[in-house]
């Protein structure tokens, strides 16, 4: 089963939950961080909507 | 000239063990040529299987002559050779899924299966050969001998032509098509893509195929996901593949098209050649474990059968 290891948002507030969760300022910061966190973690990003990214883990 | 073929004929025996060798171990190198899978590619791995190919042949060969001498124990060697080829499948399947995990597209269980079958029972077509031409000799003369060692050689070629995807499903090429975050093959979708970076190399490094099955049997075997890793490590090995470690959404994918039963496939090859390409998904071999016939288990008189 995968996981979500980390969510990626550019609203405060929207999310909430177990995951670590990151905010970026803008859009663009938010394509930055999930980049870095792509290549930190080895797992994949997806995308919910424009400014809601979360971070799977397909290994486990 | 006429000197060595009257001795040939007068030492049946001897003319037939080594001719019984000589064509089981030929039998056992064609059967050895590294071809595409790349696998065994260096010397060792390969002097392996010659000296079992050797081993395998010898007793094959000598087991004719020992029983034309009635001498009945010689069957219980055959069965020693049986229980060495069995190691040698263990032996394959220890080491291909040892580097499996260091792969960068992973062979899949099911495909390292299928490869240690056939090293077990390329042994025993080298036995198979050097039992028959020795059988050939001692009933024939030296000549019976050549004319069943090219017959076996015939079947042995036979043997190594399995079946492929061509065989099954159509292949054609598809468009890879980035939908916002969605990413299409044709019209199978295949997974969410969130980085831009990501989509872009997808666009522009990506390959698509649609395999559409040709029967409903063939809709089965290409769901089958031990199939579908091996069509993409095939695709993989032969064209390179676009991606390092810790880039998991530049793994190369295959998805079914649920309603329509067509295989998606993505691949991001290094070299974008598409004959290429077409040619390394086409000759995919079917995997033993991925072939399934609903349709012949279903007819109505196997049923009937069944239920007595």
């Amino acid at each position: 089963m995968a996981n979500i290891v980390g969510v990626v948002t550019t609203i405060q507030g929207s999310v909430a939950g177990g995951a670590p969760i990151f905010y970026a300022k803008e859009r663009e910061e938010l394509q930055q961080l999930a980049h870095l966190l792509e290549k930190v973690l080895d797992c994949a990003v997806h995308e919910v909507n424009e400014d809601l990214f979360i971070i799977v883990n397909r290994k486990c | 000239m006429n000197e060595t073929i009257g001795w040939l004929s007068e030492h049946k025996e001897l003319t037939g063990v080594l001719l019984g060798t000589v064509f089981g171990v030929t039998a056992r190198l064609l059967m050895l040529r590294s071809d595409y899978r790349q696998y065994p590619a260096y010397p060792h791995g390969k002097v392996i299987h010659i000296a079992l190919g050797i081993i395998a042949s010898a007793l094959g060969a000598v087991a004719v002559p020992a029983l034309y001498d009635k001498d009945y124990t010689a069957l219980t060697f055959l069965t020693l050779a049986a229980q060495q080829f069995r190691e040698v499948r263990n032996m394959e399947r220890g080491t291909l899924t040892a580097i499996d995990e260091l792969e960068l597209v992973p062979r899949g269980a099911a495909y390292i299966e299928g490869i240690s079958v056939v090293f077990e029972g390329r042994n025993y077509l080298s036995i198979f050969a050097a039992l028959v031409v020795s059988l050939a000799v001692m009933a024939t003369s030296w000549w019976g001998g050549l004319i069943a060692g090219a017959f076996c050689i015939a079947v042995v070629f036979r043997f190594m032509r399995g079946t492929t995807i061509a065989h099954i499903a159509h292949v054609e090429k598809a468009e890879v098509r980035m939908d916002g975050p969605d990413l299409y093959v044709g019209d199978v979708y295949m997974m969410n893509v969130g980085l831009d970076e990501n989509r872009e190399i997808i666009s522009k490094e990506g390959m698509g195929f649609i395999l559409t099955p040709k029967n409903d049997d063939a809709r089965v075997t290409l769901a089958n996901l031990g199939q579908r890793q091996a069509i993409l490590h095939d695709v993989s090995t032969r064209l390179g593949v676009f991606r390092d470690d810790g880039d998991p959404a530049l793994l190369p994918i295959g998805k079914l098209g649920l309603k329509s039963g067509k295989l998606g496939l993505l691949v991001l090859p290094r070299e974008k050649d598409l004959d290429k390409a077409y040619k390394a998904v086409s000759g995919v071999p079917l995997l033993e474990a991925a072939v399934r016939r609903p349709t012949k288990a279903n007819r109505k008189s196997a049923e009937e059968s069944a239920h007595g």
